[in-house]
């Protein structure tokens, strides 16, 4: 028994990821990351939408709620203004984030609600049989992409830091150590904060691609290089590259603190 | 004391849903509902509240349904455009019992139709334009000092059965200004939704006892359970076993029937030897009203009915009455006779249904109908 266990539904293993599915290390360093900051049980609220990534709250033993797809953040909004103590944390595919559900990030993003926003990107919808996304790769195949990808990719990262986010880093399951913190700092900062973690679907993408998923995580690990590396590399070398690490850390007036400070916020029950 | 104050409709839902408890308002503006979130972004905070003005229509009711999971009285009001964005997520607040109020004035449609103008087209919406069968609480209030009234029963209806709530106004009562009665505060009755799980070790989130009604402690107050939009069992975790799939559909819908007593409301003018009835709803309900009591001091035999609740139905009341009158007047400002039909469905032949539709954006006048219903009186008398 992992000392984990405790944050998990054991009675609804075995779970519904696909073998070879890296959604789970994802989950797994979510999980080590409240586990480290040592956060109430009861008082963090997961809240996802639907898809692969969707599904998480099902085997995580938290307050959960699994909303209609791409509207995770709006109910996390209304959980976060019902009560500010609450710790609420929204897992997310790219799908459910930068799709249906994107208008949502861009003003979750622009508010600065404390909450933490965490995008696994897999470039495909896994639960649906292999649709192309907003993040699959030029070129790349889809059920919906067979001549391959010919829209370019979305950088989420890059949208939610023009909107405002405070805090944005980018992860992924290679370098997982890395993510373990990168999770845990996201969760700590006062504000609205994304992480966006590079995963893999040998399912759907790997096999439409012809990718091994062994493949797949060494490309994703060399896709992503971190910003000391950069440096050093041309901007010919830095095409295809992504750079992981935190991306942004500012300190912005959280909404939730500004609000009730403009208005003179009364505590339940006592009128002004 | 005699507590009367001049209010427009729509201010009169955002000052009976401060009395009523309400604590996070979320809306995207759109005329003709726009004054309730203009009002309640400035009362809000001083009652321990607070208002967010969202991005669409969708995240409006995201936002009150995530409230309510939290355990606090939540509100959105738009029209008929925005109630189109909303109808995945009113579907979803029905499915997941997490109560929320919806106040919606109709405008004309389709479409982006007539924001100025009024219509009672989106009663069939209210019901079934969310995909799927799920149950919901519509209220239509007439008068200004209705819409007080109904909004604290709405929050009540929705807490004490676990279920969406529609407010369903139209233009022309959201911007009438009346003078109403506010009720004095501790003449009212104020319901908060149960809180009395048994312990976590034994608690499931849609495990009900015989009130049908499910439990949802707040999040946060130490209950760790799963809530979905996917059809579940009684753990809260998705499962689409026929037999848990049947059971879950069959519960929800089925829920507010022995309830029918409590949240059903008609008003009726009844008069022992009527022939004609004429039912009407919403601000039609009033010109409608006035042509019932002038048509009876001509001394036509007619009766007056009208639904206060539309869903569910008042399927007894609507019975009793065709299996006394020979014809039942609809007038209603649509073009299909939304209404007119639903009651034809009820009475299964028991009377005629005529209808009287009006759909250029003004509303039916006292004329209108009285002409009406002088038509049918003739009519009938031929036919004895």
């Amino acid at each position: 028994m992992s000392k984990l266990d405790k944050y998990l539904r054991l009675n609804q293993m075995p779970h519904f990821a696909c073998p070879g599915c890296t959604h789970g290390v994802a989950w797994a360093s979510m999980i080590r990351a409240i586990d480290k900051l040592g956060l109430d049980q009861n008082k963090t609220i997961m809240v996802c939408a639907i898809g692969c990534a969707g599904r998480l709250p099902v085997y995580l033993d938290f307050p959960s709620i699994r909303t209609p797809h791409g509207r995770a953040l709006t109910v996390a909004t209304g959980i976060k203004l019902a009560n500010p103590k609450l710790k609420v944390i929204v897992f997310m595919g790219d799908g459910d984030a930068a799709a249906i559900g994107g208008n949502h990030l861009i003003h979750a993003a622009r508010r600065n609600l404390d909450i933490t926003a965490i995008i696994a990107i897999n470039e495909i919808y896994g639960m649906t049989g292999g649709q192309y996304a907003p993040t699959t790769r030029k070129g790349k195949f889809a059920s919906t992409a067979p001549f391959g990808m010919i829209e370019p990719a979305m950088d989420i990262c890059k949208l939610v830091e023009a909107v405002g986010a405070s805090f944005v880093a980018r992860g992924d399951v290679y370098h997982v150590m890395e993510l373990n913190n990168l999770i845990s700092q996201a969760i700590l900062h006062k504000g609205f904060s994304v992480v966006e973690i590079l995963t893999t679907c040998p399912t759907q993408f790997g096999r439409r691609n012809k990718i091994k998923n062994s493949e797949l995580i060494k490309d994703i690990g060399g896709i992503t290089i971190t910003k000391k590396q950069a440096e050093k590399l041309s901007e010919n070398e830095l095409q295809n590259k992504l750079i992981r690490g935190i991306l942004v850390q500012k300190e912005r007036p959280e909404y939730i603190e500004e609000y009730d400070k403009i208005t003179n916020f009364q505590e339940e029950g006592s009128l002004k | 004391m005699n507590n009367k104050v001049l209010m427009q409709g729509n201010q009169a839902v955002a000052e009976a849903a401060l009395v009523a408890g309400v604590k996070v308002v979320a809306g995207y503006p759109i005329t003709p509902s726009t004054e309730v979130i203009e009002i309640l972004s400035k009362k809000l905070p001083s009652v321990g509240g607070r208002f967010i003005q969202m991005e669409d229509e969708i995240a409006s009711i995201g936002v009150i349904i995530g409230a309510s999971a939290a355990g606090k009285k939540a509100l959105t009001a738009t029209s008929g455009p925005g109630f189109s964005l909303m109808q995945e997520l009113l579907g979803y607040a029905a499915m997941v019992e997490l109560p929320i109020v919806i106040y919606s004035a109709q405008r004309v449609g389709p479409s982006t139709g007539g924001a100025t103008l009024p219509q009672q087209a989106d009663i069939m919406q209210t019901k079934w334009g969310s995909h799927g069968e799920s149950p919901r609480i519509v209220i239509c209030p007439s008068t200004v000092e209705e819409s007080y009234d109904l909004t604290i029963t709405a929050f009540n209806l929705a807490e004490k059965y676990m279920v969406p709530v529609v407010i369903l106004s139209d233009e022309i009562l959201a911007h009438m200004r009346e003078s109403i009665t506010v009720p004095e505060k501790n003449s009212l009755k104020i319901i908060n939704r149960r809180n009395d799980p048994p312990p976590q070790e034994e608690y499931l989130p849609y495990k009900v006892d015989h009130t049908g009604i499910p439990v949802l402690p707040p999040f946060g107050s130490g209950y760790r359970y799963n809530i979905t939009g996917m059809i579940h069992g009684d753990n809260g975790i998705p499962n689409l076993a026929p037999a848990t799939i049947d059971k879950c559909i069959r519960r929800i819908n089925n829920k507010l029937d022995k309830y029918y007593d409590d949240i059903v409301m008609v008003e009726e003018i009844k008069r022992e030897k009527s022939k004609i009835a004429v039912l009407a709803y919403g601000s039609t309900a009033r010109p409608a009203k006035g042509a019932v009591k002038m048509a009876i001091e001509k001394e036509i035999d007619v009766e007056f009915i009208r639904p206060i609740t539309m869903w569910p139905f008042p399927e007894k009341e609507v019975r009793e009455v065709a299996n006394r009158v020979g014809k039942i007047l609809v007038p209603e400002m649509n073009l299909l006779g939304q209404v007119a039909n639903l009651v034809r469905q009820v009475i299964e032949g028991k009377a005629e249904v005529v209808k009287f539709n009006k759909v250029s954006g003004e509303p039916i006048t006292v004329e209108e109908i009285l002409y009406q219903i002088e038509e049918i009186n003739k009519k009938q008398r031929r036919e004895r």
